[in-house]
């Protein structure tokens, strides 16, 4: 793999860029893998990666029945952030914020981490309430969050309109150093980094079925043949039940389909990330100008990638209220992605019934913002059998009861 | 947006006059029951891609529970029905094996 540098595009402009190579290899599969993992995704690429930077396990074969980086990384609203209640989540999640911080610099391609800041509007007291006590939450967890009165929240945001007519804003919690990234480039530059390794990243290959022996998994068989691991990953977010029906074990896991949108390109009007979630949408402005917009989720099991008119009427009515000056702005795009949800709205990170088969999914609406930390923990999982950041998140936490309940505590918008 | 009509009082409506209950014909084991059991009752939610079973309510309009067959990868609606069976009737199951040839669900296709 040459280096991306300033040297590079110079050197480049002098010999009419005919020196740049692909970013990652197209092999044919081998016969055999020390690890398989299924999806080319943010999460399965960032595990790829992090088993081989952290534990040398080189001989990983990366399986994508599409294209590397077309599900929910290619489809989601780029937000990170880390202001979670519980403490398993924070510890994930802050993992992750601080791992993109220097992202582009460990892998050497340019991600566009922007640290704009993530605020969180309360609109109600009890949303009030609920964020103090998150902000008190996050204190005790090293996570950097703050409480902020509505005076702030209109100096951070000018275009907001404060005195809602349903819906006044009495606050926010903000996390200054929370911010938005472009979501391809992540799984590009894990894939290109992957591919530096040694490792195998096949895309158009779809698994077929799970071969096991004795309870434990001895290979997979795809559209391309059989190919034989000694431990799989499964990292395939909606898909998640499908490929759990083919190792013959069950996932507390409803597909349902989330949506968003993005506006024409306008000149820049708001530099941080506001999310409203009583209202029920979300909005940022990407570095080419467009509005990116998010909302709620389909009610019921879905796995049709495109969402629903009621739902984007619901989500731009929210804004047009918070943002009187958006009103007249056309929208560019809508699509929607396939999200895996569990119970508790917390992912789930685990050994499997069957010895060697790993899951990593149940990331429901808001995945994009835990790729590296996720990769870090589920990496750490699968080469030793246990991991500090994963360590809560087991699929037996359901028979347990041991939830970790972040369906309100994150007023994440569902 | 599907278009469902509720079997109790016949209205046919768009979707957001309905509300999702999730998953239908759902066995809730009694006194006695196992750990497994009780687990698989809360949990274990079938997630299928295709044919698929949910109890919905009329929530703005006669407020009564039903069920309906429909197909989460077209969205596709076979038929609603009363909620008071544990399984679907004949009639909703030869429609989905009309649309669905080779289709089968639990133990009867």
């Amino acid at each position: 793999m040459k280096r991306y540098s300033a040297f590079a595009v110079a050197r480049e402009a002098l010999r009419n860029h005919m020196g740049w190579e692909r970013a990652w290899a197209s092999p044919e599969p081998r016969k055999k893998y020390d690890v398989i993992i299924v999806g080319a995704g943010g999460h399965g690429l960032a595990t790829a990666y992090y088993l081989g930077k952290n534990f040398g396990i080189t001989n990983v074969a990366v399986l994508e029945k599409g294209w590397l980086g077309g599900g929910n990384t290619g489809r989601n609203t780029t937000i990170i952030r880390s202001n979670y209640l519980q403490d398993a989540s924070a510890a994930i999640y802050e993992k992750s914020r601080s791992l993109y911080e220097t992202l582009s610099q460990d892998l050497n391609y340019n991600i566009m981490y922007s640290p704009r800041g993530v605020m969180m509007l309360a609109q109600t007291q009890h949303e009030v309430r609920g964020y103090e006590r998150t902000a008190h939450a996050n204190a005790l967890q090293g996570v950097t969050t703050e409480f902020i009165s509505p005076s702030r929240v209109k100096e951070l945001v000018p275009i907001i309109n404060l005195e809602g007519p349903r819906y006044p804003v009495l606050g926010a919690l903000w996390q200054a150093r929370a911010g938005t990234a472009r979501h391809d480039a992540v799984a590009w530059g894990y894939a290109r980094a992957c591919s530096a390794m040694g490792m195998d990243i096949i895309q158009k290959c779809e698994v077929t079925g799970i071969s096991r022996e004795g309870g434990r998994v001895t290979g997979v068989s795809t559209n391309r043949g059989d190919i034989a691991c000694d431990k799989l990953g499964i990292v395939v977010a909606g898909h998640s039940g499908h490929l759990a029906d083919m190792g013959g074990f069950r996932l507390p896991i409803e597909s349902v389909a989330l949506q968003a949108l993005v506006s024409e390109p306008i000149k820049p009007c708001m530099d941080v990330v506001v999310m409203a979630n009583t209202v029920h949408g979300y909005m940022s402005q990407s570095d080419k100008g467009e509005m990116v917009i998010g909302g709620g989720a389909d009610g019921y099991n879905n796995f049709t990638q495109r969402g629903s008119f009621h739902h984007i009427e619901e989500t731009v009515r929210a804004l047009v209220e918070t943002f009187p000056m958006i009103s007249r702005l056309k929208m560019l795009r809508q699509w929607g992605g396939i999200v895996d949800m569990t119970g508790d709205r917390s992912p789930i990170l685990s050994k499997t019934p069957v010895e060697g088969v790993f899951i990593n999914c149940g990331w429901g609406t808001g995945g994009f913002k835990a790729i590296p930390g996720s990769g870090w923990g589920f990496a750490e999982l699968m080469a030793k059998g246990h991991s500090p950041l994963t360590a809560e998140f087991g699929l037996e936490r359901f028979r347990e009861g041991r939830f970790i309940d972040e369906s309100v505590a994150a007023g994440v918008a569902h | 947006m599907l278009i469902l009509t509720c079997p109790c009082c016949g209205v046919t409506a768009e979707e957001t006059e309905f509300h999702g209950g999730g998953e239908a014909h759902i066995k809730r084991h009694g006194p006695g029951s196992s750990d497994d059991e009780f687990h698989g009752y809360l949990f274990e939610k079938v997630n299928p891609k295709g044919v698929h079973f949910e109890r919905w309510r009329h929530a703005n309009g006669c407020g009564k529970w039903f069920h309906a067959a429909r197909c989460t990868v077209t969205l596709e609606v076979f038929g609603t029905y009363s909620a008071q069976t544990t399984e679907p009737p004949q009639d909703i199951k030869d429609r989905i094996s009309a649309r669905r040839p080779g289709w089968s669900w639990r133990e009867f296709a």
